[in-house]
């Protein structure tokens, strides 16, 4: 035991020690806002900036009114080919041709333009001619326009849910399904990272012939155990930086920002600002309500005992692979296989888990250990029954007791072989030998 | 007292017996060569002193106690292939090496300290593994086999990658330590090295030990009862008393030949048996050297 605690010490210090752990883990949590910052900065910028695209439009329904929230229209009378002429000559930015049609179906609409046009910028167009036809159609039924308008509701859905013991808890599926993503997503990259990793100490060790030398020290199964505890105690100090930095640094630029406010005097001022914005969006204050009632320890234990789990169970899978080849080229095939139920737990992920997070498939997935950590991430979120919760963080601690069982059989064999052709066949015959 | 006792010692695995009930027994306080061919089995008898692998059967006393994970500070080892963390510094390898034999953190560190002063390499202590020269490197990983003090020390191949220079040094290294009461064990195809510091040898051939015992009780047992001599004049044929395997000229009447001796006589008997039809002017026993034992042995192993 003793000896294992040297060479988690030796393993953690060789990483820590290094100048790239340093920057890394001070960088990241600083490169990521930072990034967002510049991306929305930039996007608002344009928006602001943005001069309005010039739209010529001839119009032979006589029924198009412009609506120069988005484009600036000029009106062009003649016929399509001159229009086409003048057009081709110009810097505007597009021909909006509107046939004369029938407002049951309006066809042969056509735009024409220099450049291909964004799926955004047709759908602008379309919908400005959607609303004319809608109105035509309106006056022609005589619909009143103050009819309609009283039609037309905003119903943001509150979720609330309630708890065996009666406890209620605001919830907003959308804030859920953020935070399962990205705990998933994060939850993939770490394994991977981390076990990527393990595999290669495992290789450099191997091929630096050092190994001989340390495993007339110490088992096979220490040095292993070491190595990647050694890491996963890493892995722990960077989320512990990460944790103490992103929620110093949030909480200083929310302040800067002024998000900190009171939320009576936030909402006047919104009110102020945007007063379309309150009325259009009840919801963007529960967003924030929502991002406050957030269980923020809960998530955090849960994602670091899914990431220990998970690490450890693949890291003992990495390790053995690494201990079978000679070099990390060689070591591609045998990834694969490993990371088959990590793919499909990522894809499930977008395609099921978050959408349907109570479904079986879901369930199971977040439940058999292989899958479970980037699984479990994505329903986290949306309130995990504690009888599913703890099912599955017993499968997760017996799944790596199995899978650091198989690995050292096979890692104690395989890191003193050089030059041997492995196979799966070979791997296994490592398995079963006798000491 | 033995320092290391090995009983039908055996390994197999799936498709070959590794070793074969091999049994040795090595004094202390000596130098054991371990000799052999490649592949036969050499390295896995020492793995299974290291305790990297167990052995299938058979079992090992080291000191007079049955090897156990105990024993592991007890022995220091020197693999055939060298190597080290590339990454770490030169002092900090030596005390977590040390370490891992069971030093204590001040221990170790004392020690690196003072077998880095005594290879005058004191300067190497920041200096990472992958800076260094092989030989460098090499240096290094002698210190690590050997500072932790252990009583039974086994070498594999461990001129192999030295220059004369260092190589002289070690040789000396080794010397006196075996002079402060280690036993030592050799695992090499240099006979010369064999021959120099040797005192006990076996030699293991296709997973069997073949052979077995004191340098000289060896060359004893494989002495050929043949004498080079040099003579004036020749000699004409064999006689009852000896068989003339080969002369040749050497300048004007002088001659030197190989005279194998019959019958259980003396060399004494010889001489006079030569002296009444030559001039002798040299007369040695011509004594086989570790390499042509060698040979010999596994030569006619494979005949078979």
């Amino acid at each position: 035991m003793n000896k294992i605690w040297l060479i988690i010490q030796r393993e953690f210090l060789n990483r820590v020690q290094k100048k790239s752990f340093l920057i890394a883990t001070i960088l990241l949590p600083l490169i990521f806002p930072a990034l967002m910052a510049i991306l929305v900065y930039v996007a608002i910028e344009q928006k602001k900036n943005a001069t309005k695209d010039v739209v010529h439009y001839l119009d032979e329904s006589k029924k198009f009114v412009p609506d120069t929230a988005k484009y600036i229209f000029r009106k062009f009378d003649g016929s399509l080919e001159e229009a086409k002429k003048t057009f081709q000559k110009d810097q505007s930015y597009g021909l909006l041709y509107i046939p004369d049609f029938d407002l049951a179906h309006p066809r042969g609409i056509t735009l024409y333009t220099k450049v291909n046009p964004s799926p955004n910028e047709i759908g602008d167009l379309e919908g400005i001619l959607e609303n004319r036809v809608r109105e035509l159609k309106m006056t022609k039924f005589n619909i009143k326009q103050e009819v309609l308008d009283s039609i037309k509701t905003d119903i943001a859905i509150q979720t609330i849910n309630i708890s065996e013991e009666g406890d209620e808890q605001t919830s907003d599926s959308k804030v859920l399904f953020g935070i399962g993503m990205a705990c998933g997503i994060m939850m993939y990259i770490f394994i991977f990272i981390y076990g990527a990793q393990i595999m290669q100490g495992v290789i450099e060790e191997k091929t630096s012939k050092v190994v001989e030398v340390i495993v007339s020290s110490v088992k096979p199964f220490q040095l292993m155990m070491g190595k990647i505890m050694g890491l996963a105690s890493v892995g722990l100090l960077q989320f512990l930086i990460w944790i103490i930095l992103i929620t110093t640094l949030s909480s200083v630029v929310l302040g800067y920002f002024g998000l900190d406010m009171p939320q009576q005097q936030m909402m006047n001022e919104m009110s102020q600002q945007y007063p379309e914005a309150q009325m259009q969006n009840p919801d963007t204050m529960e967003l924030l309500n929502m991002i406050g009632a957030i269980p923020f320890g809960y998530l955090i234990f849960n994602f670091l005992f899914y990431f220990l789990g998970g690490y450890l169970l693949y890291g003992a899978l990495f390790a053995a692979v690494g201990s079978a080849v000679d070099s990390p080229a060689e070591a591609q095939q045998f990834m694969f296989p490993i990371t088959i139920p990590m793919l499909i737990s990522y894809f499930g992920l977008f395609t099921f888990i978050l959408d349907d997070p109570h479904g079986p498939i879901s369930v199971w997935l977040s439940i058999i250990p292989f899958t479970s950590p980037i699984a479990m991430m994505g329903r986290i979120g949306f309130g995990v029954p504690v009888w599913q919760l703890i099912l599955s963080m017993l499968c997760l601690i017996g799944g790596f007791i199995f899978t650091t069982w198989v690995a050292a059989r096979i890692y104690r064999v395989g890191i003193l072989m050089h030059g041997t052709k492995i196979n799966y066949k070979v791997m296994a015959k490592w398995f079963m030998m006798k000491g | 007292m033995e320092a290391l006792v090995a009983n039908n010692v055996t390994k197999r695995y799936t498709n070959h017996v590794a070793l074969d009930h091999v049994s040795l027994s090595i004094p202390e306080h000596t130098i054991f060569g371990l000799l052999g061919p490649n592949g036969a089995g050499k390295t896995t008898f020492i793995r299974i002193i290291n305790q990297i692998i167990n052995a299938d059967d058979g079992d090992i006393i080291i000191f007079g106690e049955k090897l156990q994970e105990k024993h592991i500070g007890t022995i220091g080892y020197l693999p055939e292939e060298r190597g080290l963390y590339k990454k770490l510094k030169v002092g900090d390898q030596l005390i977590y090496l040390a370490r891992l034999k069971g030093l204590s953190k001040h221990d170790a560190t004392e020690k690196s300290k003072a077998w880095m002063r005594k290879f005058e390499i004191t300067d190497w202590w920041n200096k990472k593994v992958e800076d260094l020269s092989k030989g460098m490197a090499q240096k290094v990983q002698f210190i690590s086999t050997v500072m932790h003090e252990p009583r039974l020390i086994i070498l594999d191949e461990p001129f192999s990658g030295f220059d004369p220079v260092n190589a002289q040094l070690i040789t000396q290294e080794i010397l006196e330590l075996k002079q402060k009461g280690c036993t030592i064990i050799f695992s090499t195809h240099r006979m010369e090295t064999v021959e120099d510091l040797c005192d006990h040898i076996a030699l293991i051939d296709k997973s069997k030990k073949i052979l077995e015992g004191s340098k000289k009780q060896i060359k004893e047992t494989y002495r050929t009862n043949t004498y080079t001599v040099e003579h004036k004049g020749e000699i004409h044929s064999s006689s009852s008393n000896y068989e003339l395997l080969s002369q040749k000229n050497l300048e004007d009447s002088f001659y030197q030949s190989v005279i194998r001796m019959k019958n259980n006589d003396n060399p004494n008997q010889l001489i006079r048996a030569l002296t009444e039809v030559t001039e002798v002017h040299s007369f040695i026993e011509k004594i086989p050297s570790m390499s042509e034992i060698f040979i010999t042995l596994v030569k006619g192993g494979s005949r078979e």
